[in-house]
């Protein structure tokens, strides 16, 4: 007992200093999205390649596809973008972009100018969708499976390693799953 | 002298806060709920704001958001459902008692009770050890003490 009482502050200490580690290294930025398994949120929108044409999540029943959400004003999304131009030459899902809050000029002009790795980009000028979606930092990108739910959520720019550690696997497992 | 003046009165002009968009009310319960709400979601973008003290653009688009429900008839817990559906509990300063935010809403309790308990536990240890009695040889020199002072 009197050991104990001696040690009591050390233990205490290191208690705490795990916890604040612990805290130090969480992200702060990363909130768990409530949207993980289930049904991606409705929407129609303008093509942005066609605008008089629209694009909604019942179109994309029975695929695996990706939604991911860029702006032509989004630093971190010029990041990214090589990255999901390497995808997209892989072939193995089809790739949603949401120009969110942008301007259909400024939109087209990037998509020229770095290359356009989306199937279809379609445009949420309102950021309307993206209220839907949960989405509060641009780039935001959402793994949808066969049957319209939404699996997974990467919050903030694809990193070199993430295509090959988190989306070729998801992938390939989403594309093994019945319709 | 008049231009130095506008000049002063210019650059002290520019640190004052953005405008907040006005959202015009006709029923001062509805304002009053709005007023509430937009204090009471948080600002995702800049997280330690509410959306009512925030420009970010989302925290706008949220206001609007807000302010489009309750027009519409909304009631708040609506708005606060529409909220945590697409954000989670998080995006709630004073999220609802659910199992999830259990232990943040009973932590601080529990914490003072464990320490209650502590004191509690200490206060009765220190009862039941109370003075230990001093051996044959201690009391001898005691009495030693006593009767020629320490020094030999």
């Amino acid at each position: 007992m009197l050991k104990l009482k001696y040690h009591l502050p050390l233990i205490l200490f290191v208690v705490l200093a795990v916890f604040l580690a612990i805290g130090l290294r969480l992200n702060p930025k990363e909130i768990p999205s409530p949207l993980i398994d289930k049904t991606a949120p409705a929407f129609s929108l303008p093509i942005l390649a066609t605008p008089d044409k629209n694009l909604s999540q019942l179109d994309l029943k029975g695929r695996v596809w990706l939604l991911n959400v860029w702006a032509s004003w989004c630093v971190s999304c010029r990041q990214e973008h090589p990255l999901l131009l390497e995808l997209a030459k892989l072939n193995v899902v089809a790739i949603v972009g949401l120009n969110y809050k942008d301007e259909a000029s400024a939109a087209n002009q990037w998509l020229a100018q770095l290359g356009n790795p989306y199937n279809v980009s379609i445009m949420d000028k309102d950021g309307r969708v993206g209220i839907d979606y949960g989405v509060y930092g641009v780039p935001e990108t959402f793994v949808v499976d066969k049957r319209g739910i939404i699996r997974y959520k990467h919050t903030g720019p694809v990193e070199p390693g993430d295509i090959e550690q988190i989306f070729l696997p998801l992938l390939q497992k989403l594309q093994q799953e019945p319709a | 002298m008049k231009k130095i003046i506008t000049l002063i009165l210019c650059l002290l002009a520019l640190p004052l806060p953005a405008v907040v968009e006005y959202h015009p009310f006709s029923d001062p319960q509805k304002e009053q709920a709005y007023q509430t709400l937009i204090s009471e979601l948080r600002c995702l973008v800049c997280q330690n704001q509410t959306i009512a003290d925030s420009n970010a653009d989302l925290a706008k688009d949220l206001r609007q958001q807000v302010y489009d429900m309750l027009q519409q008839g909304k009631s708040r817990q609506d708005v606060v459902d529409f909220m945590t559906q697409r954000y989670g509990d998080f995006v709630m300063y004073r999220p609802a008692l659910t199992l999830k935010t259990g232990l943040l809403w009973l932590g601080p309790i529990g914490f003072l009770l464990i320490g209650i308990g502590l004191v509690v536990m200490l206060a009765r240890h220190k009862k039941t050890t109370g003075p230990v009695p001093l051996d044959a040889k201690q009391q001898s020199r005691i009495q030693d003490i006593l009767q020629q002072g320490e020094d030999e």
